[in-house]
């Protein structure tokens, strides 16, 4: 199975200052797979999803992406432009704030138009066609298409975060607290339609989380990470129910107290 | 031999023109590409055309014939001051007449009379970055232009054309430049952008404040930004010059008495006159 891998990573190391924000650390992403991080405060989470979409670079180690062709990319020696190209056509980031992401002062079919345009789309009516199909997919009444995010709620603003991520139909999307800072009956309902499109639509994840019910809804296979190192990987559903290091027994057993 | 003693020939001292000139050859052999220059302090306040002077200064030969224009009349303080400056720096013939030229430095028009091969356009620049008003970083703009990725200029087309029904740029409407680069011609109408298509003339840019030059050499491809089923238009006040009756040219209003009485007039003044000579 290794040969066919969207995106590997061996031996990753960065280091900032004297804290070791990530060591050694080894992962795999098959298509269409859904790879949630987890662990506590602190742990590198953030660090390595941004060490595996280019937006760090590691001290030590590699990261390699296969495009659809089956050629493999070294994330770090990849061109500047090549990069870019890859994040707004094959990849996608969903960042907790949507605030990061969004333009608060183009109206909803602009934000979610952009990537369309920037791709080279040159048709008006088929790209509000295409955002307006998109607010509707994440449950954004299309009515609303002309309106400014900073109308929007915090759920809606990200799924509206969400609609402009996924309208290039990207294979693979990285995920930093998408439900992060929203109420509960909230995070429920965006984490429902997560589910739901990156199922329907084949979407690979790498999915960051420090809440252990979001990965085991939404994740194949799960990475714990402690002080930057990754001490236990496996089938979410295994490393749930049957936890084997330390640390995750002890994460697993501090959400059941809870 | 100089016109006024003590000054080189137009003004800049032969190393500060060799540079522009350099500056000047990188810009044709990348059109539409902002090069950036060491502008010099010219006896003139940013913002009266000191990028453009300077790109004539470096261009200007003894035998050119200099035509200046400011919003198209050759008669503006503007225009007078800097035709004035190069007949006594540079001793060199000046004209209104678009055709007798060799050499049109311009603010905010591109001549009506259709320019030939043989001549140059200055145009004064004051912000050469079309994507300034949209992002304010201008490494962030320098990288977009350098990976070509414009969507952020098209969300602004798209944003108009939703609150407005179409695109709301009437001046320095931006254009790409032969499939590649994104570029701002200047406040120029959009009414004019069509004329830098293909134009026969060589065509300079001169941002002094800002420190760059462009250029779009002769016969290269100008392209007003729209979309497929939005397509751009070169839009003009639906009048007649109410001189010499042009329904092509591009118009002013002007007030002519004080009951509030309005006229449309060609902003092209060579331009009406020689429609009212009848030559
Ligand atoms: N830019 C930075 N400069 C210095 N230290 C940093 C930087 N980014 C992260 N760190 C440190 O690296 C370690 C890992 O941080 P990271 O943000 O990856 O953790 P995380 O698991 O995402 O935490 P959280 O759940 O709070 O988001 C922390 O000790 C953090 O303080
Ligand atoms: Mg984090």
């Amino acid at each position: 199975m290794e040969h066919d891998t969207l995106l590997s990573a061996r031996g990753l190391t960065l280091h900032f200052g004297a804290t070791p924000a990530l060591v050694d650390v080894d992962a795999d992403l098959w298509p269409g797979e859904v790879l949630a991080v987890v662990g506590e405060s602190g742990s590198g989470k953030s660090t390595l999803l941004n060490v595996l979409s280019g937006r760090l670079a590691p001290d030590a180690g590699v990261a390699w992406y296969r495009d659809p062709a089956g050629a493999l990319h070294d994330i770090h020696a990849m061109p500047a432009p090549a990069l870019r190209t890859l994040h707004r056509s094959d990849w996608g980031f969903v960042h907790q704030n949507p605030r990061e992401n969004l333009r608060m002062a183009v109206t909803a079919g602009g934000n979610v138009g952009e990537r369309l345009m920037a791709r080279g789309s040159r048709h008006y009516g088929d790209i509000r066609a295409a955002a307006i199909s998109w607010l509707e997919q994440v449950e954004i009444d299309a009515d609303r298409v002309d309106d400014l995010p900073r109308t929007f709620s915090g759920g809606m603003l990200q799924r509206l975060q969400i609609a402009r991520t996924l309208v290039t139909h990207p294979r693979l999307v990285f995920m930093d607290e998408p439900t992060g800072g929203l109420d509960v009956s909230v995070q429920a309902r965006l984490l429902d339609l997560i589910r739901g499109l990156v199922r329907r639509l084949g979407i690979a994840a790498v999915l960051v989380t420090h809440d252990l019910a979001v990965a085991r809804l939404l994740a194949h296979r799960i990475m714990v990470m402690q002080r930057g190192r990754v001490v236990e990987s496996g089938l979410t559903d295994r490393v749930l129910d049957d936890p084997r290091h330390a640390y995750t027994q002890l994460l697993v057993s501090s959400v059941l107290g809870a | 031999m100089n016109v006024a003693s003590g000054y080189n020939f137009a003004y800049l001292d032969e190393q500060t023109k060799r540079m522009i000139r350099r500056a000047i050859l990188k810009a044709v052999a990348i059109p539409g590409h902002q090069v950036p220059f060491g502008s010099r302090e010219m006896p003139l306040p940013y913002g009266w055309g000191t990028g453009g002077i300077q790109v004539t200064a470096a261009v200007l030969g003894r035998d050119d014939v200099l035509k200046v224009i400011d919003q198209g009349a050759d008669d503006t303080t503007n225009a007078v001051s800097i035709r004035r400056f190069f007949a006594r720096t540079a001793g060199v013939a000046t004209t209104t007449h678009t055709a007798e030229a060799t050499v049109i430095q311009t603010r905010h028009r591109i001549p009506e009379t259709a320019l030939r091969q043989d001549q140059i356009i200055v145009y004064q620049v004051p912000q050469p970055e079309p994507l300034s008003r949209l992002e304010p970083s201008r490494e962030e703009t320098r990288r977009m232009h350098a990976l070509a990725d414009y969507g952020l200029m098209h969300v602004k087309l798209y944003e108009d054309i939703t609150r407005f029904g179409h695109v709301s740029i009437s001046y320095d409407y931006p254009v790409m430049v032969d499939g590649r680069y994104l570029m701002a011609p200047s406040p120029i109408p959009a009414f004019d952008n069509p004329k830098m298509d293909r134009m026969a003339a060589l065509q300079l840019f001169g941002a002094g404040r800002e420190k760059r030059i462009y250029a779009v050499p002769p016969y290269t491809s100008v392209r007003s930004l729209d979309f497929d089923d939005h397509e751009f238009r070169a839009s003009r006040a639906p009048h007649a010059c109410l001189l010499c009756g042009a329904t092509d040219s591009y118009l002013d209003e002007v007030v002519i008495d004080d009951q509030g009485g309005r006229m449309f007039v060609c902003s092209d003044t060579d331009h009406c006159e020689g429609r009212r000579d009848g030559t």
